[in-house]
C-alpha cells in the first residue's frame, strides 16, 4: 500500500513536471514577450525606459536565449522557491504565492464539502421521493444552478448583498481588520466575509453532483441485494443508508476529479469578483496584465491542487469500494 | 348451450371445491388463499397475480413451475411483502403458521410478531405492513429468500461474514463476536471450504456457486421455518447446481425444512421437489404431487410444457414440440381461461368467457387442476352442449 | 393480425374433435424499426427535450436574423443615451413608445431621462433603419421593429455606457456566443474521437502516450488552462481572428476528456464477440474501426458532447466578461457583460444584465437537450 502510495507521488512529480512544460509552451506562444509589455506600460505610465534597461530586464528574463535554457531558467527558480519578480505586484512572487496558495485550498475544500454534503442527503431524498412535488422543486432549483455561469451568481450575491444587507462584502477583512493582528475577532471577520464566496462557489457542483446522486440511487434501488436486505429484514431505514448509498457513492469519487476542477476554476472567478485574495484571482489578474511568468507559476500550483485531490479521490475510492483495492 | 352465469372472478361453488382443504391443513407452513396482486405502472394497470391459491406443506418441497411473467417470483415477493413500491396485494390472505416448538429470542421486532400471532399461533401476513416490525420480524427470521443472481444479491462493499451477521444480528444475538461465529458457523454448515477466510472476503472474490451458498447460509443463519429460493440455480452450471440441490436436500432431511422452490426447469424439480403447483398468467393451473404432475398431467398447459422438453433418443428429425403463440401482453387481460388462444385442447365458448374454478381430482394425493375439461359442474351440462353442437 | 386454426391435438380425456381455438400471432416487430428511429422515438417522449429544441431552434434564428430583428445599428455610439432607460411601451392606435429627453445634471454630474408620454411616437413595422446586408449578400435597410426616423431611439433592453442600444447588441452577440460553442466542441469532438479511437484500438506504447499526454491536459483545471490560453493572445488582433483562436481554444482543451471516454467506449467495444468475429473473418482494421466500432460509439460521443456545449458557453462568456476572451469591438454575451462588472452600474442600471437571461436560456436549453440525448441514445446509462 505505502509503496502504491510513494508510486503514485512520484507519478505525481512527473506529471507536474510535464505541466510546466505544456503551460511553458503556452506562455512562450504570446506574441512579444512579457518584458515587451512591462516595457510598454512603464513607457504608458510616463516615464522614460532606456535601452539599458531594455537590455537588462531581456538579461534577466532570457528573453533572448533559447526556449530550453528560458523554461531552465524559470522552472529551475520554481524548484528552488524563488518565483522572480513579479511585475504586476511589484514584489517577489513567492511572498505573493503562499499566503494565497492556502486560501485557495481553504476555498476548494471547503467549496467540495458544502457540495458533497448538501449533494448526498438531498440527492438521496430526491431518489426516494421521485417525483414528488420536493422532487421537482429540486429538480428545477439543480436545472438553474448548473445553468447560472459562476461570475453571474456571484455578482448577483454581491449586489444583493450590499442593496439590502447593507454588508461590507468586498475582499478577505473588512476596514477595520485588514491590518489588524490576528485575534478571534479578526477570524470570525474572515469567515463572515467568506461564507458567501464559497456557497457561490459550490452552487454549480452541489446541483450536478445532487443530480447524479439521485440518478445512482434510483439505479442502485434496483439492484437484487437492496431487495435481499429487505429479505433479511433490515430496516429500512438502514437499507437505504448502509447498503444503497454507499454504493451509489461510487461514480460520485470517481468524478472528484471534474468536480475539482470546476471549484478551482469557480473560485478563481469569484474571487476576482468577491475581490479575495487567492491563487485563483491572482492567476486571473496577472493574465489580464500580462504578467505571463508569474501565471504560469500559478497555474502550475493549481494544477499541483488538482491533482493531489485526485489522489486522495483514489484514495478515497479504494477505501470505499474493496474492488477497487486491487493494486497493480 | 346454456351459458354458466359466474363472475369472472372464479365462481363460489369451485372455490368451495378448492377450499375442502379448508384454512389449510395445520400441517401447512404457509395458506395463500386468493391471493392478488395488482401492479400500477406508466402504461397500464397489470395484474400480476389473479387469485393465487396453494400451501405449502411442512418439511417438504414446493416446487413453482412457469414461463417468464407467470407471477412466480411475484408470489414469492409477495409472501415476504417485498414487492416494488408499484406493486400492492389487492385481495387474498396469507397464512403464516409458525411451528409450535419455536423458539426465538426476544428482540422488539419479535415481541411485535407475538402480539400480531393468534391462539394458534397463526398470523396473516396480508394484514401486515411492509414496514412494520412484525413483518421485519418475519422476514429473515422465519421466511428467508435466495435470489437468481448470487453476484447481485450480495452487496459488492461489505465482507460475506458481515452480511451474515448482520442477519443474526438483527434477529437473534446483538453481540458481534457470538455472531461473527456464528456466521462462520453457518459458512461451514452449507459446505464452505475455509469458512473463516471465506467470511473475510468480498462477494467479487467468490465463485457463482460460492456465492450462492454464501447466499443460503445468509438465508439459514436465523434458522428460518420456510425457505423460499427464487430460481437460485438458473444462473449456476450443472455441476455446482446439482451441488447446490444435493444441499437443499440435505437441509430438508436434516432439519426439516420446508422449502418453496421456484423454477421454470422440470428437470430441477423432478430432483428436488415434493409437490409442485404450476403457475400461468398470474394463477395456479395445476397443482399435484411431483409423481403426478410428471406421470399423470392434467391441465393442457402442463402437459405441453412437459411435451415441449427435447427428449435424448427421441427419433431424428422430429419437430420440437411447442406451445403455440406466446405469453399474451400483462397488460391485456384475457377473457376466460388464460390459457384458451393457445389451448390444444380448447372446448369452445365456455374457454372463451369462464374463469375454470379449480377443480380436485378424485385420488389419494392432492391434486388439482384448473381446466374446464375436468369441471365437474360443466361435465353435468356438458350433454348438453354436445347435442346444441 | 393472422390467425390460424388448430385442431384438437387429440389427448386422451374430453376433447372435442374438430373444436378450433384462435391461435393470435401478433406480427413481429423487431428488427422493423432501425437504431435512428429507435432513438428519435425516445427523444420524442421527452417533453422537456423538446421544448428546448425548440428553444434554442429560436434563439439560433434570432441570431441568423439579427439585423433584420434589431431595431438599432449595435455598434453605434451615442452619448444622448447614456444608459438609458428601456423604452417605454405604450398603446396609441398601435403599438408606441414614448419620448425620452436626456437632462445633465451639473451639479452632481448626472444624467437623468425625463420621460413624456403625452406624444407616443408610433412604431412601424418593417420600417427603415439602419443598412445591413441578408447574408452578407443583399443590402436592405428593413427591420421587423424600427421607431420611425428622428430622435427617437427604441430601447427594448435600454442603453449601455456608451448609449448603444443593448437588445440589438444582445442579438448580435448570439451570433458569437452561440456559435463559439457549437463550432469549438464540434471541432473537439472530431479531435476527440479520432484521438480516443486510435488510441483504444491500437493499444500498448500509442495507447499509453496518448493517454499521458491527456492526462497531463486533464491534470489543469479547465477554466484556468482557458484563460492562459485565451490571454497569451494579442490584444490587437482582428475580430475574425479572435473568433477563431478562441474556437480552436475551446477545442483544444475540451478534446482530452472526450477522447478518454470514447477511448473506454471503444476499449470495450474492441473485445465483443462481433469484432472477433470481424477479425477472423479478414477484416483489416480501418474496415472494422469504420464499420463496427464508430456507429455503435458515435451515439454515445453525441449524447457527451451536447453536454459539453453548456459548458463551452459558459466558458466564452466568463473569459470575455474578464475581459481575455472576447474583446472590444467584438459584441458576444460576455462583451455585454462586462459593462456589469461595477456594482455601481449595476445598481443604478440594472439592464446591463438583460444578456444575462439569454445566456441562462441558452445554457439550460442545452442542459435539457443534452439530457433528451443522452437519455435516448442510452436510458440504461
Amino acid at each position: 500500500m505505502v509503496i502504491w502510495i510513494l508510486r503514485r507521488l512520484g507519478y505525481m512529480v512527473i506529471t507536474l513536471f510535464l505541466v510546466s512544460l505544456l503551460t511553458f509552451f503556452i506562455i512562450e506562444l504570446a506574441p512579444g514577450s512579457a518584458v515587451d509589455s512591462e516595457i510598454s506600460r512603464l513607457r504608458a505610465m510616463g516615464s522614460t525606459v532606456s535601452t539599458q534597461q531594455v537590455e537588462a530586464l531581456e538579461e534577466q528574463y532570457g528573453v533572448n536565449d533559447p526556449w530550453i535554457v528560458k523554461y531552465g531558467k524559470w522552472a529551475g527558480g520554481l524548484v528552488r522557491g524563488d518565483f522572480g519578480m513579479s511585475f504586476a505586484y511589484r514584489q517577489p512572487v513567492a511572498d505573493v504565492i503562499w499566503s494565497r496558495f492556502g486560501l485557495s485550498v481553504a476555498l476548494a475544500l471547503g467549496a467540495t464539502i458544502v457540495a458533497w454534503g448538501i449533494a448526498i442527503p438531498v440527492g438521496v431524498y430526491s431518489a426516494t421521493h421521485r417525483y414528488t412535488l420536493a422532487d421537482n422543486i429540486i429538480t428545477l432549483i439543480q436545472f438553474i444552478g448548473v445553468a447560472i455561469p459562476e461570475f453571474l451568481l456571484a455578482l448577483a450575491v454581491l449586489v444583493g448583498a450590499v442593496q439590502f444587507g447593507g454588508i461590507d462584502v468586498g475582499g478577505l477583512f473588512s476596514n477595520e481588520y485588514r491590518n489588524a493582528p490576528w485575534s478571534m475577532d479578526k477570524l470570525l471577520d474572515m469567515l463572515a466575509h467568506l461564507w458567501m464566496p464559497l456557497l457561490v462557489i459550490s452552487v454549480a457542483s452541489t446541483a450536478w453532483l445532487t443530480r447524479v446522486m439521485r440518478a445512482n440511487l434510483f439505479d442502485v434501488l434496483g439492484q437484487q441485494y437492496v431487495q435481499t436486505a429487505r429479505a433479511k429484514g433490515v430496516p429500512e431505514r438502514k437499507v437505504i443508508w448502509k447498503h444503497a448509498v454507499r454504493n451509489a457513492l461510487h461514480p460520485l469519487v470517481m468524478t472528484l476529479g471534474t468536480t475539482l476542477s470546476v471549484i478551482i476554476g469557480g473560485e478563481a472567478v469569484v474571487s476576482i469578483i468577491f475581490n479575495l485574495p487567492t491563487t485563483g484571482q491572482a492567476l486571473l489578474q496577472t493574465l489580464i496584465v500580462k504578467d505571463t511568468y508569474v501565471a504560469a507559476t500559478l497555474l502550475v500550483m493549481l494544477s499541483a491542487l488538482l491533482i493531489i485531490g485526485n489522489l486522495v479521490g483514489d484514495l478515497l475510492l479504494m477505501w470505499i469500494d474493496p474492488r477497487a483495492r486491487v493494486l497493480d | 348451450m346454456t351459458t354458466r352465469r359466474r363472475a369472472s372472478g372464479g365462481s363460489r361453488a369451485g372455490d368451495r371445491r378448492a377450499d375442502d382443504l379448508g384454512r389449510g391443513s395445520s400441517d401447512a407452513i404457509i395458506t395463500v388463499r386468493d391471493l392478488q396482486v395488482e401492479y400500477k405502472t406508466t402504461l397500464g394497470k397489470v395484474n400480476a397475480l389473479n387469485g393465487v391459491s396453494f400451501d405449502v406443506p411442512r418439511g417438504s418441497v414446493l416446487g413453482v413451475v412457469g414461463e417468464s411473467g407467470s407471477g412466480k417470483s411475484v408470489t414469492a415477493r409477495a409472501i415476504m411483502q417485498i414487492l416494488e413500491r408499484a406493486g400492492k396485494i389487492t385481495d387474498g390472505s396469507i397464512v403464516f403458521r409458525r411451528p409450535a416448538d419455536d423458539r426465538r429470542e426476544s428482540t422488539q421486532q419479535e415481541d411485535e410478531l407475538e402480539a400480531a400471532l393468534d391462539s394458534s399461533g397463526e398470523v396473516d401476513i396480508t394484514r401486515l405492513k411492509p414496514t412494520s416490525d412484525a413483518m421485519r420480524a418475519i422476514r429473515g427470521s422465519e421466511i428467508a429468500m435466495i435470489f437468481q443472481e448470487p453476484m447481485s444479491s450480495l452487496n459488492p462493499v461489505y465482507t460475506i461474514g458481515f452480511q451474515i451477521q448482520e442477519a443474526i444480528r438483527l434477529h437473534q444475538n446483538p453481540d458481534k463476536k457470538e455472531s461473527w461465529a456464528q456466521a462462520i458457523d453457518m459458512l461451514d454448515q452449507v459446505g464452505m471450504p475455509n469458512p473463516a477466510r471465506i467470511a473475510d472476503s468480498y462477494p467479487h472474490e467468490l465463485s457463482g456457486g460460492m456465492r450462492q451458498r454464501a447466499m443460503i447460509a445468509m438465508a439459514l443463519s436465523c434458522h428460518p421455518a420456510l425457505l423460499i429460493a427464487d430460481e437460485p440455480t438458473t444462473a449456476l452450471d450443472v455441476t455446482t447446481e446439482a451441488q447446490i440441490l444435493a444441499l437443499m436436500r440435505r437441509l430438508k432431511e436434516e432439519i426439516g425444512m420446508s422449502i418453496l422452490f421456484i423454477t421454470h426447469s422440470m428437470g430441477v424439480v423432478a430432483q428436488l421437489c415434493d409437490e409442485v403447483i404450476v403457475m400461468y398468467q398470474g394463477r395456479v393451473v395445476e397443482r399435484a404431487s411431483v409423481e403426478d404432475i410428471f406421470y399423470h398431467p392434467k391441465h393442457p398447459y402442463t402437459r405441453s410444457l412437459l411435451r415441449s422438453i427435447p427428449r435424448i433418443g427421441a427419433a431424428e428429425h422430429t419437430p420440437l414440440e411447442v406451445i403455440k403463440g406466446s405469453v399474451p401482453d400483462p397488460y391485456t387481460k384475457v377473457s376466460g381461461c388464460s390459457f384458451h388462444p393457445r389451448c390444444p385442447d380448447f372446448i369452445g365458448d365456455v374457454c372463451r368467457t369462464v374463469i375454470p374454478p379449480e377443480t380436485l381430482l378424485p385420488g389419494a394425493e392432492r391434486h388439482g387442476v384448473r381446466c374446464h375439461l375436468y369441471d365437474d359442474e360443466r361435465a353435468l351440462a356438458g350433454s348438453t352442449t354436445e347435442a346444441s353442437r | 393480425m393472422s390467425t390460424a386454426q388448430v385442431t384438437g391435438a387429440g389427448l386422451d380425456e374430453g376433447t372435442d374433435t374438430g373444436a378450433e381455438a384462435e391461435v393470435v400471432v401478433a406480427d413481429s416487430k423487431v428488427g422493423e424499426v432501425s437504431q435512428t428511429q429507435l432513438m428519435y422515438r425516445r427523444f420524442k417522449q421527452s417533453k422537456l427535450a423538446i421544448v428546448s429544441l425548440i428553444v434554442l431552434g429560436l434563439l439560433y434564428l434570432s441570431a441568423l436574423l439579427a439585423p433584420f430583428l434589431s431595431p438599432n445599428d449595435p455598434v453605434q455610439v451615442d452619448q444622448a443615451y447614456k444608459y438609458a432607460e428601456p423604452s417605454s411601451l405604450t398603446w396609441s392606435s398601435g403599438p408606441a413608445m414614448c419620448t425620452v429627453k436626456q437632462e445633465i445634471d451639473p451639479v452632481n454630474i448626472s444624467t437623468t431621462y425625463v420621460k413624456d408620454c403625452s406624444n407616443p411616437i408610433p412604431l412601424q413595422f418593417f420600417g427603415h433603419g439602419f443598412d445591413y446586408k441578408v447574408l452578407g449578400l443583399i443590402p436592405t435597410d428593413r427591420h421587423l421593429i424600427v421607431a420611425p426616423e428622428g430622435d427617437a431611439k427604441l430601447l427594448l433592453f435600454g442603453a449601455d455606457g456608451q448609449g448603444r442600444d443593448i437588445f440589438s447588441r444582445t442579438l448580435y452577440g448570439g451570433r458569437v456566443s452561440l456559435t463559439i460553442g457549437l463550432i469549438g466542441v464540434a471541432i473537439a469532438t472530431i479531435l476527440g474521437s479520432v484521438m480516443g479511437t486510435w488510441s483504444g484500438y491500437a493499444g500498448g506504447k500509442t495507447d499509453t502516450l496518448i493517454q499521458r499526454f491527456i492526462e497531463v491536459i486533464m491534470s489543469i483545471p479547465t477554466l484556468p488552462l482557458w484563460a492562459t490560453m485565451a490571454a497569451v493572445l494579442s490584444p490587437d488582433m482582428s475580430v475574425t481572428k479572435r473568433y477563431f483562436l478562441m474556437t480552436l481554444i475551446l477545442a483544444l482543451v475540451a478534446w482530452a476528456g472526450l477522447a478518454r471516454q470514447v477511448r473506454g467506449k471503444v476499449m470495450s467495444y474492441a473485445k465483443s464477440d462481433y469484432v472477433s468475429a470481424a477479425k477472423s473473418a479478414g477484416a483489416k482494421s480501418p474496415r472494422i474501426i469504420v464499420t463496427h466500432l464508430l456507429p455503435n460509439s458515435a451515439s454515445h460521443i453525441v449524447a457527451v458532447s451536447m453536454l459539453a456545449i453548456p459548458a463551452a458557453i459558459i466558458a466564452e462568456t466568463t473569459l470575455s466578461f474578464l475581459g481575455i476572451g472576447m474583446v472590444e469591438p467584438a459584441i458576444s454575451w460576455g462583451v455585454l457583460l462586462k459593462d456589469a462588472q461595477r456594482i455601481d452600474v449595476l445598481q443604478q442600471y440594472p439592464w446591463v444584465l438583460l444578456p444575462a437571461v439569454f445566456v441562462i436560456v441558452a445554457v439550460a436549453s442545452f442542459q435539457l437537450l443534452g439530457d433528451g440525448v443522452r437519455d435516448a441514445v442510452d436510458p440504461y446509462s
